[in-house]
């Protein structure tokens, strides 16, 4: 093939301004807005947690417990709330009676009397899976009985799970535990089998405050996103890198 | 090769054999990576049908109100509007075809799990009217004199 200097240097200039051009003009959308721009088909489930709204009533526990068939009085829960009173010396007081099931009906946190001219702040915060984007559960797991869906929420398959617990120990969350009936992994799931036919999942129902809300990320138009995108959210233990997908409103420095 | 180093050898290769003959048949035909990542798409592809097919429980209040339009439209109206039926009267699923008469909650612990009284500033629960559980009326259940449903007004008993 014959190629003069001046095709040459026609084609390498052709071939660069082709090269770049996508680049430039895709320069100014982020991955959200170019996903929205091409129609993005798949949905990526997210979770929005006000914690300025719980009032600690627990029903999204009982809720929870009730819709997913874990036994009720067995002290496993796939979502709970936790009760954080910080005192005037610098103390933070933790407790989760029962996960929250039943509220918060006692003053004594964890068994201790806290006099309540000496508390700063106190206030609760509901947790639940984080469905991260890279699960260090899933990477554990021997046998590939835990996985993402395309959709983003991490499943559990109890057929194929050998109950060997290395992604209850791998979770930096503690949200894994053991099923006591059905002897496999168990966790939040947001109610899949809700989400999946348009309905909200059950913690998200039984809260009265609208102080839990799903949505998915990949919808410029869903309300959850929206406040995702425009609002100053936090999730828990950003430093692990495991991208969790449940966003907190009002997150304090004290909780972990 | 001598005949004692290859024996070994035959049963070693008959071996990985029935490993790989018994792997075909035990392992489902839908077991793979089904995603861009190894990582975290190697699963059964027919388990997320099965989580899809989980049972749903609670059916939310727009479901009790095709029925019982007249409790809906008083408990819409009210400040407890925001609590969902099924959250005092239980899940809904098996109502009226297997349970006939939902169990209400109606203890006492039920309607404490937001008015009691907790001195918590930055919470939201300050802004709930409280009492304190064990001084007021401790030994009576609340709904003896307010209305669950319309709690401005006292019960109708």
């Amino acid at each position: 093939m014959s190629c003069s200097r001046r095709d040459f240097m026609k084609k390498s200039l052709a071939g660069a301004v082709s090269a770049a051009l996508p680049a430039a003009t895709g320069a100014f959308l982020g991955p959200r807005d170019a996903g929205a721009s091409v129609g993005d088909p798949k949905k990526r489930w997210a979770f929005l947690v006000d914690t300025e709204k719980c009032t600690g009533c627990g029903l999204c526990v009982k809720a929870c417990k009730i819709e997913n068939e874990v036994p009720y009085d067995a002290p496993v829960t796939r979502t709970w709330v936790e009760r954080y009173v910080v005192t005037k010396d610098g103390e933070t007081h933790i407790d989760s009676p029962l996960g929250g099931r039943d509220g918060f009906i006692d003053p004594k946190v964890g068994g201790k009397e806290i006099d309540p001219d000496n508390i700063d702040k106190a206030f609760f915060v509901p947790k639940l899976c984080n469905q991260c984007d890279n699960p260090p559960c899933v990477q554990v797991c021997p046998v590939g009985a835990t996985y993402q869906t395309e959709d983003g929420v991490v499943l559990v398959d109890r057929e194929w799970c050998i109950g060997c617990g290395y992604c209850i120990m791998a979770c930096p969350y503690g949200v894994r535990f053991f099923h006591p009936v059905h002897k496999t992994a168990e966790k939040c799931n947001f109610c899949y089998h809700r989400i999946s036919q348009g309905m909200e999942s059950a913690c998200v129902q039984a809260c009265p405050f609208d102080a839990r809300k799903i949505g998915d990320m990949n919808d410029p138009e869903d309300p959850v996103a929206k406040v995702i995108a425009t609002e100053r959210v936090q999730v828990l233990k950003d430093e692990y890198g495991t991208k969790p997908r449940v966003f907190y409103l009002g997150l304090d420095e004290k909780v972990r | 090769m001598k005949n004692h180093v290859l024996r070994p050898l035959w049963v070693a290769i008959g071996l990985v054999a029935v490993v790989l003959v018994a792997r075909h048949f035990m392992v489902p035909p839908d077991f793979g990576v089904h995603g861009d990542s190894f990582t975290y798409h190697f699963y059964r592809l027919g388990n997320v049908q099965e989580w899809k097919d989980f049972p749903v429980k609670y059916l939310g209040q727009e479901r009790c109100a095709r029925c019982h339009d007249d409790k809906a439209e008083e408990h819409a109206g009210a400040k407890h509007a925001a609590i969902e039926c099924e959250s005092c009267h239980g899940p809904g699923v098996d109502h009226p075809r297997t349970i006939k008469k939902l169990p209400v909650d109606g203890s006492r612990e039920q309607c404490l799990r937001c008015h009691q009284a907790l001195p918590y500033p930055s919470s939201q629960r300050m802004a709930l009217p409280a009492i304190d559980g064990e001084e007021h009326r401790p030994t009576r259940e609340c709904r003896m004199c307010h209305n669950p449903h319309r709690p401005d007004r006292r019960a109708r008993r």
